[in-house]
């Protein structure tokens, strides 16, 4: 039987990238196929030639063993391949029938086709057991449930291979269950799948075969039943890992942070953070676990000042912080900074550093008014001496302090920002997502660093969405599930499941 | 091997360059519809305003008004915001003065009436700058459209002011005139080659603004922040910039800065305050602004240039009826675009050339 | 308050807002794909120098409008072109289209009419007004006669075709393929692209119809209004109807609510010189002039907090992975 799907020689480079180079492997029809790799492998930018979004540079796409030119995502939509993105393509004001039929309508009069529509979703619904109205808007529905529009979608569409970009990273263990369900009824049905993610456990879990890639290029291609996490592992990463980095015993001082009753509503008055109460010491690692949009990012924000609580109190070092009759937040940030907190954002693009800002100029981000001198200027020479001597105590790459920030790898822009928060000798450090988009062997260096910290007698608060980052990190964890503490452990009672569990807690589904 | 970002001289030089040209090219090409020759034109441009003497002291007054427009729109751009009120800023700038000068040129000596009509000009350029940087900061309503209705505010406005200015008996839509301590020192006293021009030391004041213009934006801390906060207010609100603080101090001292606009023509040559008297310098500053790049040196070249043109444009239009002057607005409308929002036009057709140069040197 | 009569200034509004509803319904078809649209001022401008131009060497109206809609959709091609496919500013291309036309309008006008800058007038050349059938006869009926003859008829063609728009641009901003997709692309068109539309062509249709609508309001302040073009005539008609999309959050009807404010706020304006005010007594001319300008920034202080524009809007499209 033909593969469903087969590169070969797939090459392309955006720039002086090479993001894919020479891949060559095939998908077989009706399975459940991985594909594997650390963020910057070329997993994405494979699947996007597929989808037809971008054209690869040489080499053959074949489907069902026939050599396709797929120049855009109508083309590919009409080969039968349906990508799941990673960032839902959904319009969030039009309803879920509006989304669906948008580029299919079948006529210039909408109404027209309205009625058969729906009732073909309905049908699709029920077979495949996706438990969503067609009529409900998008914002209304929950996270898990956009993605199930998604997949709707593409069943609509007679879509038989179905392409899922690190569709779990946003769901809790229960709904990654009813998902990888309704991926095993797809099987059945004889439609093909790839995953793409770099959770390892869900590769052993549903897979058939993994293919492994890494720096562009194809690792590795293995059955699933004949390999391991461990040796997964070691094919992304290209040398084996540590498992277990070296930490001081846990001595915590006296107490840093008291989060009492914090509360937190929306503009529409829906409650983003309710009852948070917990405290932090000196010298510990307090982690936050969940899956995102549950309010980890929201009180992050809180603490360092970027947002106000609706109401509750905050004591840092024995004081309140001062959240108190203010309307917004403007300006707060820096009052936090001078009293000793540090922030690590999760979104470092977004909020951490100015992508058009050299690496020097961004070193001093948030620090702007302690290196002036009299006359409000900066002391270049004295700027110029602290960021040479961060670049190498991080190990900075490249070392070229007067390069745009924003050519610089995940990795090294993360480790520019943790630089020059540490710099900065927090009491207490927030950490958001301390790994995301930062390569693997960057990842074991910031670990080290923020236990280094730890040990150091900082206290720090991180949030992430990596369940082993958690354990590797953590002296005490926090759980958090609709905006709310579903659960507080040592990370001696560690387990999975549980933590699962209390994840899951009170998630809308 | 093949690079795939511009080096800086070719953003920098380059592509204004070839921008500017291309404004120039379909700039030219109307005026040949119109009948007349481009070439000619330009060289009747050229002669008028750099190669006469007396031309260009012309061509360098007017560019003293452009430089701080110029600098108005570029300091705010530099914040994110699209200052398009530096007419009405510069208008109501010149009320200000006026109001320092009347009261007081009876009793002042010039070296203090001068500074202090300055003063006047700034605040009150400022405060017609604030509303819309308020509501910006605070209300969220576009900067764009609320300074594009505080000009036609202010046209308004100043409409009835001046009429109420008006002495007894006088033709003139226009102040009294200005008693001598008011009137700002020409450059013709050291320089009489200069001739009988209004250029005087606004012309050098330009300058010195340009100057801290260039060490406040790129060297100090409260430029920094500027800078952060046009080119990501997120990222600005995490670093404790206050960004409403920082929207309104901005579009404040923009306005300032076209007050100030408002010395050059109403103290340095008319010596009253007259009906419309910026005529379109406002605009200017917009093109200005982005031709220039928002950087001091590119804000003196463009603002001379622009001078030459309306200097060089005024003769042109005396010889051919059929250039009126509005051709220059025109030509100003064309340098936004090509300059602004088509800045990288010519980008791919650059890096291909750059590209083949090094392959061909054997990189 | 006997000053002010009702009746004409209901007569009054409802030939006002013909302007701004074109301008108004022609940027919501720009903005709604994601593209700004600051040029309406010139595209009015460039269209009334048009009409009038063509109307009066040809002395038929109807040409006028056709030499309007070409202006004015060439010029929203231009805006189309560095909007969509150069992903330039849209701000400033909007802002460098209505200063050059400012700048052209004249030129055009004085080299080809010599008469400083306008044209000459249309007299007869312009678009008559409509009688409909029986207005004879209600002439002097109470109410009804006035309704009849001087409301809902004796307006202009294009008065009627104004107000026949606006459940026209409903219907297919909200009922066809063509507003879906308008829609999709202005909230999230990475969505729009992942279902296989063209973002771009979406878009570049966007401001083709913008322009042609907008050509509309330039055609009716010369070939209904004043019979003649003048330099700067539009006077910022392109920005209030632009706060009208901003106070009709980009929905048609309510958008059009907000162009007859300006249209009853215009008549009004019209009535005030001469009228004694309680407190302040006459008002100037001169100032009675900026109150558009002043209630649109009230507006756009009141409002902008709460109105919600299309989510997309302003910023370039770019395929991302």
């Amino acid at each position: 039987m033909q593969p469903a799907v087969e590169f070969r020689n797939i090459s392309k480079a955006f720039g002086a990238v090479q993001a894919n180079a020479d891949v060559s492997f095939s998908i077989a029809k009706g399975s459940i196929h991985g594909v594997i790799g650390e963020n910057g492998a070329g997993k994405s930018t494979l699947m996007s030639i597929l989808y037809g979004y971008y054209n690869a540079d040489s080499g053959q796409v074949l489907i069902d063993g026939q050599p396709r030119d797929i120049r855009t995502s109508q083309e590919a939509i009409a080969l039968g391949i349906g990508m799941v993105h990673q960032h839902f393509m959904l319009v969030e004001n039009m309803t879920v029938l509006d989304n669906i039929m948008l580029g299919n309508e079948g006529g210039f009069k909408l109404a027209s086709q309205r009625g058969a529509v729906e009732a073909k979703l309905r049908e699709i619904c029920t077979r495949y057991r996706l438990d969503v109205d067609p009529l409900a808007t998008v914002h209304d529905l929950s996270v898990g449930a956009q993605q199930r529009v998604e997949i709707l979608k593409q069943i609509y569409r007679s879509a038989n291979i179905l392409i899922l970009d690190e569709p779990t990273a946003v769901l809790t263990a229960q709904e990654t269950a009813s998902l990888f369900e309704i991926l095993r009824l797809f099987k059945e049905q004889g439609k093909t799948i790839i995953l793409i993610t770099h959770k390892l456990q869900e590769i052993m879990d549903i897979t058939d075969e993994v293919t492994v890639m890494r720096a562009g290029r194809v690792v590795g291609a293995v059955k699933t039943a004949e390999t391991s996490k461990e040796q997964l592992a070691g094919m992304m990463v290209g040398r084996p890992i540590q498992s277990e980095l070296p930490r001081a015993p846990f001595n915590p001082g006296a107490e840093v942070l008291k989060v009492s009753n914090l509360q937190l509503k929306d503009a529409n008055g829906v409650a983003l953070l309710s009852d948070i109460d917990f405290t932090l010491r000196a010298g510990e690692v307090v982690a936050i676990a969940g899956v995102s949009g549950n309010g980890q990012s929201e009180l992050l924000e809180i603490l360092s000042g970027m947002r106000l609580p609706t109401s509750g109190k905050v004591e840092f070092l024995g004081h309140d912080l001062p959240y108190t009759g203010r309307t917004h937040a403007d300006g707060l940030p820096a009052t936090f900074r001078a009293l000793g907190i540090g922030h690590v954002p999760e979104d470092r693009l977004r909020d951490g550093v100015i992508k058009d800002f050299s690496v020097m100029q961004n070193t001093v981000f948030g620090y702007q008014d302690a290196v002036k001198n009299r006359w409000g200027l900066f002391d270049y020479k004295k700027i110029a001496q602290r960021c040479a001597h961060l670049m190498q105590a991080f190990d900075v790459r490249p070392n070229n302090p007067d390069l745009r920030i924003g050519l610089l790898s995940g990795g090294n822009q993360q480790k520019v920002v943790i630089a020059r928060e540490v710099a900065a000798k927090p009491k207490m450090m927030l950490v958001g997502q301390p790994t995301r988009g930062v390569d693997i062997g960057t990842i074991e260096s910031i670990h080290t660093q923020l236990l280094r910290l730890r040990d150091e007698g900082v206290a720090i608060l991180l949030s992430s969405v990596e369940l082993e980052e958690v354990r590797a990190l953590a002296d005490r964890i926090i759980v958090m599930s609709g905006g709310r503490i579903t659960g507080i452990l040592p990370v001696g009672e560690f387990d999975t499941t549980r933590i699962g569990l209390l994840m899951g807690g009170m998630h809308k589904s | 091997m093949k690079k795939t970002e511009l080096p800086r001289w070719a953003t920098a030089f380059v592509l204004p360059i070839l921008n500017l040209l291309s404004a120039l090219l379909v700039a030219g090409l109307v005026i040949h519809l119109l009948g007349e020759s481009p070439a000619e034109s330009l060289r009747i441009l050229v002669d008028s305003a750099i190669l006469d003497p007396e031309g260009l002291a012309y061509t360098l007054f007017y560019a003293s008004t452009f430089i701080f427009a110029g600098l108005a729109v570029s300091l705010a751009m530099q914040a994110g915001l699209f200052n398009i009120g530096a007419e009405g800023q510069m208008y109501v700038g010149g009320l200000g003065l006026t109001l320092v000068v009347l009261a007081l040129d009876a009793h002042l000596p010039a070296v203090l009436l001068i500074p202090a009509a300055m003063i006047g000009a700034a605040v009150f350029g400022a405060l017609w700058a604030f509303i819309p940087g308020y509501l910006q900061a605070k209300r969220g309503s576009h900067v764009v459209v609320t300074t594009i209705m505080f000009n036609f505010i202010a046209a308004s406005v100043m409409n009835w002011v001046i009429l109420k200015m008006i002495p007894e008996g006088q033709q003139n839509p226009a102040s009294r005139v200005f008693a001598d301590s008011a009137a700002l020192p020409l450059l013709n006293k050291i320089m009489p080659v200069l001739g009988d021009t209004p250029l005087n030391i606004s012309f050098l004041i330009a300058i010195a603004a340009l100057a801290i213009y260039g060490v406040a934006v790129w060297r100090s801390s409260w430029g920094y922040q500027l800078r952060a906060t046009g080119l990501n207010a997120h990222a600005a609100h995490y670093a404790g910039v206050k960004i409403s603080r920082t929207i309104i101090v901005t579009m404040l001292v923009s306005g300032a800065l076209a007050g100030l606009g408002a010395v050059n023509s109403v103290m340095g040559s008319t010596h009253y305050l007259s009906l419309n008297f910026p005529a379109g310098a406002g605009f200017v500053g917009i093109a200005i602004a982005l031709m220039g790049r928002q950087h001091p040196v590119g804000i003196f070249l463009s603002s001379v240039l622009f001078g030459a043109l309306i200097q060089g444009g005024f003769d042109l239009s005396l010889e051919k009826p059929n250039i009126p002057q509005e051709t220059f607005i025109f030509i100003q409308g064309l340098i936004i675009l090509f300059c602004g929002a088509m800045e990288n036009f010519y980008a791919p057709a650059v890096m291909k050339l750059i590209n083949l140069t090094r392959s061909n040197k054997g990189a | 308050m006997e000053d002010f009569h009702i009746a004409s200034i209901i007569v009054s509004t409802i030939r006002n807002a013909p302007v701004l509803m074109f301008a108004a319904l022609a940027g919501l078809f720009a903005e709604r794909s994601g593209v700004v649209d600051i040029g309406l001022e010139g595209k009015i401008l460039a269209s009334a120098f048009a009409s009038a131009a063509v109307a009066y060497t040809t002395q038929n109206p109807w040409y006028g409008i056709l030499a309007g809609m070409a202006v004015s959709v060439a010029l929203a091609m231009v805006q189309a072109f560095v909007s969509i496919t150069q992903k330039g500013n849209q701000l400033v291309a909007g802002i460098a289209i209505n200063i050059a036309m400012s700048g052209l309008t004249f030129v055009l006008a004085q080299f080809f009419f010599q008469q400083g800058g306008r044209t000459p007038d249309l007299r007869d050349a312009r678009l008559a007004d409509v009688t409909l059938p029986g207005a004879a006869a209600l002439e002097n009926v109470p109410f009804i006669g006035w309704l009849y003859n001087h409301v809902i008829g004796g307006q202009s063609v294009l008065v009627y075709v104004a107000f026949l728009l606006l459940p026209v641009v409903h219907w297919v901003v909200y009922h066809s393929r063509f507003g879906l997709r308008l829609r999709a692309c202005g909230e999230n068109p990475h969505a729009a692209d992942a279902a296989g539309v063209s973002v771009e062509r979406t878009r570049y249709l966007a401001m083709l119809v913008a322009g042609v609508l907008c050509s509309f309001s330039g055609a009716y302040l010369t070939l209904v209004q004043s019979g003649f073009f003048l330099r700067d005539m539009s006077a910022g008609a392109g920005y209030l109807a632009l706060t009208a999309l901003v106070f009709g959050n980009w929905r048609p009807v309510h958008t059009v609510l907000g162009c007859l404010m300006f249209g009853l706020f215009g008549a009004i304006q019209i009535q005030l010189e001469g009228v004694d005010l309680p407190v302040v007594g006459h008002l100037p001319g001169s100032l009675i002039q900026a109150i558009p300008y002043v209630v649109t920034v009230v507006v756009l202080a009141g409002l902008m907090a709460k109105s919600v524009a299309p989510k997309a809007i302003g910023k370039p499209f770019v395929k991302s992975r």
